[in-house]
């Protein structure tokens, strides 16, 4: 089996505080101990609340942040660091879009010559093939020639979003990381955006890292889901499966809270309490607080992220693997 | 049966520029109407537009009648009344919609007073009473605390309790859960459920999440550009919807279950309002437009027992077969 | 909350330590006191004596010293024109400042307030235009301008008030006059933005979807948020009123603290000077303190956000 391209070895990021001039500096933990692997031309889904840390993750694993403990390793060696020039050169394999494209154009430069950027950075070839590359990738991200032209302000937050896809596709990354890149757009451009982003992915055989809040989009265009609470991914997995039968119970209660039309009314699993903050971590589990099914153990122990079945990891107390639901699975023979 | 509200051709304009062209809906009593559109669709401004909480520049015209009374244009003594008493209204983003230098039991007292006519320790007493009744733990304490210390979720909780002080027959809840995580939106959503089935309280949810409204409304209406171009019950819509756009906007959305498919992506974008075409505000994106689509904006049309169409082109009778022109 | 305002008393010791010094080093370099008061025809043995009795022969470092030492122990120098205590000479001006600043600080209070509520209630309206070009002309004529130019119309021309002096109360009109329009226009200009922010948030449309009549929207949702920042600005007016009226009382001939500054500044009255300075830094300070306090009175916000930061 081929090593995956993007691995991710518990992975630490704690943000220091100080509260006021004078006050005592505080930490608080954004990303503890965050262990995934992504394969070449798979797309993994990252799926939280606020809090989660999915977005924090996503810096990390680009390397646009330095991690305080754990590994991030590319392509099989470990990214360097930030500033340097093998930092900056690594920037040709790997992207970032966002959620607010309009803030992540720039206002006074027309689309195509933001879109040539990298290329002119990268010292990509020469002129006539970048100029040939531009129009390249207008095309493929489906914005018309003369969209060129226009600034920012002009176009429409689908036609931004894609002209951010078309700079971050410039330099033929490999890997692709994806912040809610749909979340700000009406539903019926969501989907424009979803396709486009689908389509690309096979031609151009990306990989992807897709952060999302919403569940929904997360499935349609993942392989594999990872699912985030407070810092430490709870839950591992083919997303179809996971979504279909999820076993740790905060994503029970995510799934549950999907609201999609023309779904079985099952039995609604409505969490109580107030949603985490990462400055006040509970103890043990971090779920705890509002998890149905907590009992003694929770409180004192995190649980570990264990493979219960191929292809699917969780971490609770309740789906050790000897308990049913593993059996359920099908891990224990 | 008399609807508890109904509008009836309600317009509006901004400086000549017509964002609302002819709104008829009704709500009848105890019922979950559900509001559906994109951007641009107009599904606030209707609301705003019918309890006169549009700025003094929007032109306002047409019929919005509360239990047969016409409060369109009414005396603004008659529509303090109305708001909050009769009609009640929610909003996005909770955080930003309380004032942030009032206390809780200050701005929902304000609303008991004026609606119920306490004063003084009752006002205090059913205060907490309805903090309680919204899941607001240690409300004796918290009545006295500012917006500001509370989370999203919890504002807007505060939000509802005090829409519920004024026992309305209608609460229209603008996007209530698109500023919330999904954990925290399921939760509102489950409130406001409940104090439907206690209360017998009407409602209008407002969202561009098809699935929220979806699950929580008996009848729906689909908007675009200004526009309804369906309305049918809940489970009719989302299984057999008519109108093209209808059948695009919910072909869009990602299954969370079932088999994967590519989602239909309605080609181009919304109309700006002060270029809209000429007939059908659709047609220009829509597949399966024809000559008379152009011509005049389709009227809503009755298909089948509780459901009406905007649409001159009948999809399930083939590709283009065409209700009859004089149809309006 | 004490140690609040103890980190502000401590930034505000800092403040007054600067604002001296430049005062020092500037008023030192341009310009020898000495040459000044004595006169340019003084034989030298007598500038030299002056300058020796004055300690201006000192290092500057150690005349800096000295004037700190001595604040420490209360006294604040002499003046080098007539031999009194510098104190002395600024306090018994202050009342006459104090006749002029007060009537001004309740004049922009009475008219700028109502006047930038108001447009903000009608924005787009001719009151509101006609409210805003005035203001605009408030603030852009320099107040000499404004006040020759009263002079010349109900002085000269009409007679009807005195042009200068400080005899009777009618003399007091046209300076009070001329310092309040200025502020005032400001204050209505502040307010109505102020005002304009507040009425677009959502809170407002909150209040009104409530039932709330406009009346009781505007009174008690609307303006309370709206004082947060004018209160700021109205700080700042009240931390002038000792030394704000320089222009106007130059141009009225008035005898306040601000003409005694500008005489004091002529002849490098050092230690007059840095008296009126410090005073004036202080009261400045002061009413920075007052406005920080009443921040945390006014916004519920910064309460809990002290209270946190303090931990």
């Amino acid at each position: 089996m081929t090593a995956p391209l993007v691995s991710v070895d518990r992975l630490v990021r704690i943000y220091r505080m100080r509260t006021g001039m004078f006050g005592r500096p505080r930490g608080v933990c954004a990303v503890d101990g965050v262990t995934f692997s992504i394969n070449r031309g798979e797309t993994l889904g990252l799926v939280g609340e606020s809090g989660s840390g999915k977005s924090t993750t996503g810096r990390l694993v680009l390397g646009l942040e330095n991690s305080d403990a754990g590994s991030v390793a590319f392509n099989g060696s470990r990214l360097p660091a930030m500033d340097t020039p093998e930092w900056r050169a690594s920037r040709a394999r790997m992207q970032m879009i966002f959620q607010d494209p309009l803030g992540a154009l720039d206002r006074r430069l027309p689309i195509a010559a933001q879109v040539r950027e990298p290329l002119d950075i990268h010292a990509v070839e020469d002129e006539a093939f970048r100029t040939a590359r531009v129009q390249e990738l207008m095309r493929s991200v489906r914005l018309s020639d003369d969209v060129g032209q226009r600034y920012p302000h002009e176009l429409s937050g689908g036609q931004r979003q894609r002209a951010v896809l078309a700079r971050a596709l410039a330099t033929k990354p490999d890997f692709l990381v994806c912040d809610e890149p749909v979340s700000a757009l009406d539903v019926s451009i969501q989907a424009q955006v979803v396709n486009l982003l689908i389509d690309l992915q096979a031609e151009l055989d990306l990989t992807m890292l897709f952060i999302s809040h919403d569940l929904r989009v997360v499935r349609q265009i993942s392989e594999r889901v990872a699912v985030m609470y407070l810092g430490r991914v709870v839950e591992l997995g083919n997303a179809d499966d996971l979504f279909v039968s999820p076993q740790h119970p905060y994503t029970q209660a995510l799934v549950s809270a999907s609201p999609a039309p023309g779904r079985r009314r099952g039995e609604r699993i409505v969490l109580s309490g107030d949603p985490p903050n990462p400055a006040a971590k509970p103890s043990g589990c971090a779920f705890h607080p509002r998890c149905p099914s907590a009992f003694a153990r929770c409180r004192a122990e995190a649980p570990a992220l264990v493979e219960v079945a191929p292809d699917r990891s969780v971490a609770c107390h309740l789906t050790g693997l000897e308990s049913p639901a593993a059996v359920a699975l099908g891990a224990v023979a | 049966m008399q609807p508890l509200v109904s509008l009836d051709s309600l317009t509006v304009a901004f400086n000549g520029v017509k964002v609302l062209d002819g709104i008829s809906l009704s709500v009848g009593r105890g019922e979950a109407v559900g509001l559906v559109g994109e951007s641009g669709s107009g599904k606030s401004v209707t609301w705003l537009a019918a309890l006169g909480l549009l700025p003094k520049t929007a032109a306002v015209s047409g019929s919005v009648k509360l239990e047969g009374t016409e409060i369109l244009g009414a005396a603004p003594a008659t529509m303090d009344r109305v708001r909050g008493g009769r009609v009640a209204m929610i909003f996005q983003d909770p955080a930003s919609a309380l004032n942030p230098v009032l206390t809780i039991r200050r701005q929902v007292g304000e609303s008991l007073a004026l609606h119920r006519g306490l004063s003084g320790a009752a006002i205090h007493a059913e205060a907490r009473r309805l903090l309680d009744l919204v899941g607001i733990p240690d409300a004796d304490r918290r009545l006295s605390a500012y917006p500001h210390e509370f989370s999203g979720g919890q504002n807007q909780r505060i939000m509802i309790a005090m829409a519920l002080a004024g026992n309305p027959d209608l609460l229209i809840a603008d996007e209530p859960t698109t500023a919330l995580d999904a954990t925290i939106q399921a939760q509102i959503l489950e409130l406001i459920r409940r104090v439907r089935r206690e209360t017998g309280m009407a409602i209008v949810l407002i969202s561009h999440d098809l699935g929220v409204v979806a699950e929580n409304c008996d009848r729906v209406a689909v908007m675009y550009a200004g526009r309804v171009v369906e309305e049918a019950p809940s489970a009719e819509l989302f299984d057999d919807p008519r109108h093209p756009y209808a059948h695009g906007l919910i072909g869009s959305l990602p299954p969370i279950d079932g088999p994967r498919r590519r989602l239909t992506a309605i080609a181009g974008t919304v109309p700006d309002p002060k270029a809209m075409p000429q007939g059908c505000a659709f047609a220009p994106r829509c597949g399966q437009a024809a000559a008379p689509c152009g011509t005049k904006p389709p009227g809503l049309r009755a298909v089948g027992e509780n459901r009406r169409v905007a649409c001159v082109i009948d999809r399930h009778a083939g590709a283009t077969d065409i209700i009859g022109q004089a149809a309006e | 909350m004490a140690r609040y305002f103890a980190i502000r008393i401590g930034r505000a010791m800092i403040t007054i330590a600067l604002v001296v010094t430049f005062a020092f080093v500037v008023l030192r370099l341009s310009g020898d006191p000495a040459l000044i008061i004595m006169g340019p025809e003084a034989p030298p043995e007598v500038i030299a004596a002056f300058r020796k009795a004055w300690g201006l022969d000192d290092p500057i470092w150690m005349q800096y010293f000295d004037y700190f030492g001595a604040i420490a122990k209360g006294e604040l120098g002499r003046s080098m024109r007539d031999g009194r205590p510098a104190i002395a000479l600024v306090l018994e001006r202050i009342p006459a400042t104090l006749t002029l600043t007060i009537p001004a600080l309740l004049l922009k209070l009475a008219i700028g307030i109502p006047g930038g509520i108001f447009a903000a209630l009608h924005r787009g309206s001719l009151i509101d235009r006609a409210v805003m070009i005035g203001a605009v002309a408030g603030f852009t004529v320099p107040s000499f301008v404004l006040g020759l130019v009263l002079v010349l119309i109900f002085a000269v021309q009409l007679g009807w008030l005195p042009s200068g002096g400080q005899e009777t109360w009618r003399h007091a009109i046209l300076p009070v006059f001329t310092l309040g329009i200025g502020g005032a226009a400001v204050l209505a200009r502040f307010t109505r933005s102020a005002m304009l922010e507040v009425l677009g948030q959502s809170y407002i449309r909150t209040a009104s979807a409530k039932g709330v009549s406009w009346r009781a929207v505007v009174l008690s949702h609307a303006l309370p948020n709206a004082a947060i920042p004018t209160v700021t600005i109205i700080g700042f007016m009240v931390g002038t009123l000792i030394a704000g009226a320089v222009v106007v009382e130059s141009v009225f001939s008035w005898p306040g603290v601000g003409r005694l500054l500008v005489v004091a500044v002529a002849n490098r009255d050092l230690a007059v000077v840095q008296c009126i300075l410090l005073l004036v830094a202080a009261t400045m300070v002061t009413s920075n303190l007052i406005v920080d306090f009443l921040y945390g009175f006014l916004d519920p916000r910064l309460r809990s956000r002290e209270a946190a930061g303090a931990h």
